[in-house]
């Protein structure tokens, strides 16, 4: 009731300055105006308002007690009978303060308003809290009084109004996704069968398959869900060697049972739930042996390395010695054609290019051994090619 | 409105009872929920509960004398979190667990427990003594593998036999957990863990050198095996021939070899002609 009185106010305020402002109420009638702004506003607006006690206008107070009230004739404690009844033959009863600026258009037959608010407020209610738009991807259930009774696919359905029946709108085609360990928890480490500890991050999708199941099932669906996940990811984890979770292939039979176990289990407390797939996202060893890890992985190119070296070898031996086979080859048909001449040409050219480079000398006696003065001989071989050096760095120098 | 009140006041006054008395003694049981319907502190009637007759929905009771006791119906879970256990081969092992469960008897349950928290808490101590009972028999590795599953099936029937008693019913329990508790058996872990690595890097490497060595000696073998291929058609020219290529090598003036002087006997095949001879 205060509340009608508050809004009427409001506009009691509006309607005042509209009228100083030299302008029709838009919501009063043309008595109402000559009420309004012709009693004394037009005259004495400063001084009214100046009389005022109280700065802003409290719209909670009685107006008998305040001298605003008085001034506007008494005005009454809030009374919705009184401010709906505010009208008609006898005129306003408030004089000043175009207080009646606001008023509903008169209904025939004079009754009130009241009852008519009322049930169009409820009316509203009723069809807002009875008509029930679900979406494509949505389903919903419907409980008559408590009781489930049916459920709804996309569209526009009406049930009774909201007492009588309930409906709980729900996402079922949308895929859910969980983190597992989520962010900000820390990671979790998880025992393979050989009692190695890996770190493991993973994804599970899941989405609503039985939207009663999962309504009415479990207390908690998607705290189920994280949990039944974790369990079946250890379970699924525990039958695995550490070496498998890092491989794709057993990462992949990892990622089938654990979806295969959560289900199982989910079906088991007829969860409604469907689960889409599971994906390891990180398989990792724990930080504190990752050093050890990366050893390894160093030492697979250490070996690799090795290997390769070892065939850059073999193919450059192998290579060398096609090569030279087949030079031989070659120079071997060609001897066959003329055995004899082919060999001394050969002695000869090589002879030729052997003694061409080297310092020769010619015994000719027998039975004397002359003095060899090889020492000498390659001093003086240096000497001459110093001798030869040294005139060009003189004129070098000049 | 005056007239309304002098002509039907009792009327009205009937309707507002009755109202007021259908307000008081009329309760609505979700779906989610059953109800135990207590007159004085004793449990007379149920609502709602599994394999009951009455469905959810609008039920009665008398005003005042009757209270009404609304219980989940959906399934509940009870956790048991880091418990240490021990294996039969003395290795400890911290153990997540949680056990999923229903009220099938809210009438018992209401006498014994309570509430539903009062079922967990009589519950948990059972849940952890069954476990650690039916996990202490097994060895470290089996607690860890496939064996768990008959585990968990023993827990949940010595658990089930348990919740009974207090008008619930046990689904499952899961292990959702097995650690290391931290400290000296987490060390140990990483350490033979890292040792592991160690050893592995290790064979790694020596397979990698073994393997080297064997493509080495598997190209030289090629190698002698085509050079006795194509020297040995003739091995006579072979001789000489190589015996060519080994003079320019050994004498001839290069890079990196040293000076060399021949000295020459005039019997020399190479100074036949020289002499003049024949």
């Amino acid at each position: 009731m205060q509340i009608f009185d508050r809004l009427r106010e409001r506009f009691a305020m509006a309607g005042q300055g509209l009228a100083m402002a030299g302008k029709k109420n838009p919501w009063g009638s043309s008595g109402n105006k000559g009420g309004g702004s012709g009693g004394g506003d037009g005259a004495t607006p400063p001084s009214g308002d100046g009389d005022k006690p109280e700065g802003p206008r409290n719209p909670w107070l009685p107006g008998g007690s305040s001298g605003d009230g008085q001034k506007r004739g008494g005005r009454r404690s809030a009374s919705i009978e009184d401010i709906f009844k505010n009208r008609g033959p006898e005129g306003p009863r408030r004089g000043g303060g175009g207080g009646s600026g606001f008023r509903l258009p008169e209904r025939p037959g004079g009754k009130s308003w009241v009852p008519i608010v009322i049930v169009s407020i409820g009316i509203l209610f009723l069809i807002l809290s009875s008509m029930h738009l679900v979406e494509p991807r949505e389903k919903a259930v419907v409980k008559t009084l408590g009781n489930y009774s049916r459920t709804l696919d996309s569209g526009l359905h009406f049930t009774l109004p909201f007492p009588l029946e309930t409906v709980d709108i729900e996402d079922v085609e949308g895929v859910r996704a969980v983190n597992i360990p989520g962010s900000g928890e820390r990671a979790k480490l998880i025992l393979t069968g050989d009692q190695n500890l890996v770190d493991l991050s993973y994804i599970v999708r899941w989405r609503i398959a039985d939207l009663p199941d999962f309504k009415f099932q479990l207390a908690e669906p998607i705290e189920t869900v994280n949990e039944v996940a974790e369990a079946a990811m250890r379970a699924s984890v525990a039958e695995k060697t550490l070496d498998e979770t890092f491989t794709g292939a057993g990462r992949a039979e990892i990622q089938q049972r654990v979806r295969e176990r959560m289900q199982e289990t989910l079906d088991a407390y007829r969860a409604g739930i469907t689960v889409v797939g599971v994906e390891i996202e990180k398989a990792d060893p724990p930080g504190d042996v990752v050093d050890a890890f990366r050893d390894v992985s160093v030492a697979e190119q250490d070996a690799d390395r090795a290997r390769n070296q070892a065939r850059g070898y073999a193919q450059q031996t192998i290579a060398g010695a096609e090569g030279e086979a087949e030079a031989f080859d070659k120079v071997y048909e060609q001897y066959r054609l003329a055995p004899e001449v082919t060999r001394q040409r050969l002695y000869y050219e090589t002879m030729e290019r052997v003694l061409a480079q080297t310092d020769k000398t010619i015994v000719e006696a027998d039975g004397v051994t002359p003095y060899l003065p090889l020492p000498e001989l390659r001093r003086r071989a240096n000497q001459s090619a110093e001798i030869t050096a040294r005139p060009q760095q003189n004129t070098q120098g000049q | 409105m005056e007239n309304l009140w002098t002509n039907y006041r009792w009327a009205i006054i009937a309707i507002v009872i009755v109202a007021i008395a259908f307000l008081m003694s009329a309760y609505i049981v979700e779906e989610e929920d059953q109800v135990v319907v207590i007159r004085t502190g004793e449990p007379v009637r149920t609502v709602n509960t599994p394999g009951g007759d009455s469905e959810a929905g609008l039920y009665l009771r008398i005003p005042l004398l009757e209270s009404v006791r609304v219980i989940e119906k959906r399934v509940l879970d009870l956790e048991m979190t880091e418990e240490e256990v021990l294996s039969n081969d003395q290795q400890r092992l911290l153990v997540d667990a949680y056990a999923r469960f229903r009220i099938v008897d809210p009438i018992r349950m209401v006498e014994r427990a309570g509430t539903t928290d009062g079922v967990r808490t009589a519950l948990e101590p059972i849940l952890n003594s069954a476990l650690r009972q039916e996990l202490g028999r097994r060895t470290f590795a089996a607690m860890l593998t496939a064996e768990r599953g008959t585990a968990l099936a023993n827990v949940r029937a010595n658990l089930d036999r348990e919740a009974r008693q207090y008008g619930a019913e046990v689904i499952d329990v899961q292990i959702k957990r097995t650690d290391l508790p931290s400290g000296r058996p987490l060390e140990s872990a990483f350490q033979r863990m890292e040792s592991d690595r160690e050893r592995e890097a290790r064979t790694i490497r020596a397979q990698g050198t073994r393997d080297a060595r064997i493509i080495r000696a598997e190209a030289d073998a090629e190698a002698a095996r085509i050079y006795a291929e194509s020297f040995g058609k003739d091995e006579r020219f072979y001789d000489f021939y190589r015996a060519m290529q080994s003079y320019e090598q050994s004498f001839a003036r290069g890079e990196g070899r040293g000076d060399s002087s021949i000295i020459l006997s005039p019997d020399n095949e190479y100074l036949r002609q020289f002499r003049g001879r024949r």
